[in-house]
């Protein structure tokens, strides 16, 4: 469907084993991303998705393999370059605890040099975009946030910038599910359709099918399915995918027998 | 009562050693901190380095004071230069252990988005590490202060003043209300120091 795309991101028979593992955390995997695409990487716990994209920024080398963002050997690049053009928002979101919401959301955008109207106004309308009043939550510290509401601002933060790349790791696993919708109604209207690729992680298959242009199933380091939603439903590569989109019709039976 | 019949009258002397002392301790402990803080970042960006200056600074610390202090008059003299010397040398471990456990021990996670934000070692050290570790720091400086404050009377011997001075001088004329005074006024400030910058320290954990 992007025939001609620049391809943002590959992956080219990338393994990584942690240090006294018996196992590879990530196992040979291959994919290529296009510029655009919104891909969503679903997996069990512990299938390698948070080390996948922790490498995607340097924040862990390949054991083996390569990744090349536009067409540039990241493994050649500074690591900080590398960080600065992709937006990152981590599983434990980690918004700084000394630092008020304002200023959390604020701190690539000093890294850069933005001046301070600009920053400004950009923290107003990434609160709006959160979901939160600024007025209300600006000046507020993280401990004084609910979990949900830490992980919206761990998001806002992460898309100050406004980067081309977004490693998403989660980003809605403490949001409950009314709010959960409308975050995603408003990702994909950031995402916005061409110019923007997202990495996106989730366990929520319905999520997974939901958001993806394109989805990477992962078990066990490895990247079993790479497809298409509707693919992904119709033909299942293996047992493990089947398993989960049986998973996801067993619920279904049981809300029909509840209504 | 004897003993305050002798305040009474050498009211200019205790008060000369306690200011003498205060300034040493004082001299000492910014040196100290200044020297501390250096040395924690350089060992927050070379781990090796780090392990091997917080060893040498245990063994330092593991000297006895005045074998350490009679170690330095051969290399830099007499009198309170070479005092100031080695309070700074015993503080080192105090002050690293703490300061540098404090900068390891802040929230992984806040340093985990910190990097993946392209912040560089040096930032991260500065804007998330420090501004997390106030609590240790300041344990580790009221450590070294209380404990700068006892050594301190010891450097009297190498000719450096202070409380310590009310101490020798008191051995050598055998005047047992010196040597009392001298401890009183050392043990005094030394609770004095702890009891204030404690209250200090609640207050920056209520925050
Ligand atoms: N720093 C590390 N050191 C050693 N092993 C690690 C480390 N980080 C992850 N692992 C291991 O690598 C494997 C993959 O972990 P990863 O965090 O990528 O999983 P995940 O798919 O993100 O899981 P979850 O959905 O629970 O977040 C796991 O078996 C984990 O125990
Ligand atoms: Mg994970």
């Amino acid at each position: 469907m992007m025939e001609n795309a620049a391809v943002a991101i590959e992956y080219r028979n990338v393994s990584k084993c942690f240090k006294g593992a018996g196992y590879n955390a990530v196992d040979d995997v291959s994919l290529s991303i296009n510029e655009g695409e919104f891909i969503t990487i679903l997996g069990s716990s512990g299938s390698g998705k948070t080390t996948l994209l922790r490498m995607t920024n340097r924040l862990l080398d390949p054991d083996a393999g390569n990744i090349i963002l536009f067409g540039e050997n990241i493994c050649d690049a500074n690591p900080v370059q590398v960080r600065r053009r992709i937006g990152y928002a981590i599983q434990q979101v980690g918004l700084f605890p000394h630092m008020t919401v304002a200023q959390n959301i604020a701190v690539v955008p000093k890294l850069l040099k933005w001046d301070k109207e600009r920053i400004d106004n950009r923290v107003r309308e990434l609160t709006e975009l959160a979901g939160l009043k600024p007025d209300e939550f600006l000046h507020r510290y993280p401990a004084q946030l609910s979990g949900g509401q830490q992980q919206r601002i761990g998001l806002a933060r992460a898309l100050a910038v406004d980067p081309k790349i977004m490693l998403l790791d989660e980003p809605f696993g403490a949001i409950d599910a009314i709010n959960r919708l409308n975050l995603q109604d408003e990702l994909k209207r950031i995402h916005g359709g061409l110019k923007k690729t997202f990495l996106f992680v989730t366990h929520d298959i319905n999520e997974a099918l939901k958001l993806g242009t394109r989805v990477a199933v992962m078990n066990e380091g490895r990247v079993c399915q790479f497809d298409t939603p509707e693919n992904i439903a119709k033909n299942p590569a293996d047992g493990f995918v089947e398993s989960l989109i049986h998973s996801c019709r067993q619920q279904e039976k049981f809300w029909e027998g509840l209504v | 009562m004897e003993l305050i019949q002798f305040a009474h009258r050498n009211y200019n002397l205790l008060l000369r050693a306690l200011s003498e002392h205060i300034q040493m301790v004082l001299v000492a402990l910014v040196l100290s901190v200044i020297l501390a803080g250096l040395l924690t970042v350089l060992a927050m960006l070379f781990k090796r380095l780090g392990t091997f200056i917080t060893y040498l600074f245990s063994v330092i610390y593991s000297i006895p004071s005045i074998a350490l202090f009679a170690l330095m008059i051969p290399v830099l003299g007499l009198g309170r230069n070479t005092a100031i010397t080695v309070l700074v040398l015993y503080n080192q471990f105090i002050l690293l252990r703490n300061f540098i456990t404090g900068f390891n021990e802040v929230d992984h996670a806040a340093v985990e988005a910190a990097t993946g934000m392209g912040m560089t070692r040096i930032q991260i050290i500065f804007k998330v590490r420090l501004p997390l570790s106030l609590k240790p720091i300041f344990v580790g400086i009221r450590l070294a202060l209380v404990s700068t404050i006892a050594i301190a009377v010891i450097a009297a011997f190498i000719g450096a003043g202070g409380i310590g001075l009310l101490v020798t001088i008191g051995l050598e004329t055998n005047n047992n209300n010196r040597i009392l005074w001298g401890i009183i006024l050392s043990v005094g400030l030394g609770l004095a120091t702890n009891a204030v910058l404690e209250l200090v320290e609640k207050r920056i954990k209520q925050k």
